[in-house]
């Protein structure tokens, strides 16, 4: 599939205050290019699961997303201790994240059964100290 | 029902768009202070009630495309998380109420749980 569309962004590690950036930008440059609520919906909800991911666990990393004819594709990289058994990190519940995440209404073990859920495909590679690649895609 | 008269329901102020607050009409609410929980199991709920207050709560909200977030328990979002919300339309309320009144107050007054997922 061509591309119509490719954005990047960097997503600061450090900066919780402002996690979400990148999935609002990409929020609307969907909308503005009219793609359906649904979809739209979709791509933020998981993206913004992705970064909020990234900056909880990894230091922040780099969100690339690109916008076909037929889908999108957005892929979330990081640096970060990488994920040791990806089996156990997708079922629901289960989380590493410290209380001090919890406190600001994250970390209940949702983010990647999440992203799953609202994407139309997902793989996730990850090795432990070198970081993590997850990629979504989502039919249009 | 508007914005408007869940404000009154909840005795709340309304913190920033009061502009919509007449024209808004919410159908279904939710309830929660954890985000990912309002990510993972929420649907077309037009409203979030929670005692959390930080940006990702305003962001969680645009992501769930909601129009309408109620503080509990007194809790006031500092003048950056007003800027955000407004910024994006979204209505800001603050109620004394805690979290289980506030959301029987409203769920009595006909605002559903809207549909599972």
């Amino acid at each position: 599939m061509s591309e119509l569309i490719h954005l990047h962004y960097d997503v600061d590690g450090e900066d919780f205050v402002s996690c979400g950036h990148a999935s609002e930008d990409v929020r609307r440059t969907l909308k503005s290019i009219g793609i359906s609520g649904e979809v739209i919906r979709k791509v933020s909800i998981a993206m913004y699961e992705g970064e909020i991911n990234m900056v909880i666990h990894a230091d922040g990393g780099v969100a690339d997303v690109s916008i076909c004819e037929d889908g999108i594709v957005v892929t979330l990289s990081d640096t970060g201790k990488g994920i040791a058994d990806i089996d156990q990190a997708m079922q629901e519940g289960f989380s590493t994240a410290t209380d001090e995440i919890r406190e600001l209404g994250f970390g209940a073990g949702m983010g990647l059964p999440n992203m799953k859920k609202y994407s139309d495909s997902m793989d996730i590679k990850s090795e432990v100290g070198k970081g993590t690649v997850v990629t979504l895609k989502f039919n249009l | 029902m508007t914005v408007r008269q869940i404000a009154e329901i909840l005795d709340a102020e309304i913190l920033c768009c009061e502009e919509l607050a007449d024209s808004v009409n919410i159908h279904s609410a939710c309830g929660s202070d954890m985000m990912s929980d309002v990510l993972a199991y929420v649907k077309d709920q037009g409203m979030l009630l929670t005692g959390l207050v930080n940006p990702q709560v305003v962001r969680t909200a645009e992501m769930m495309d909601m129009c309408c977030v109620a503080f509990v328990r007194g809790k006031r979002p500092d003048a950056a998380i007003i800027q955000l919300a407004q910024s994006k339309n979204i209505i800001l309320l603050t109620t004394q109420e805690r979290m289980y009144p506030a959301c029987g107050k409203l769920y009595k007054a006909g605002l559903d749980a809207g549909k599972p997922i």
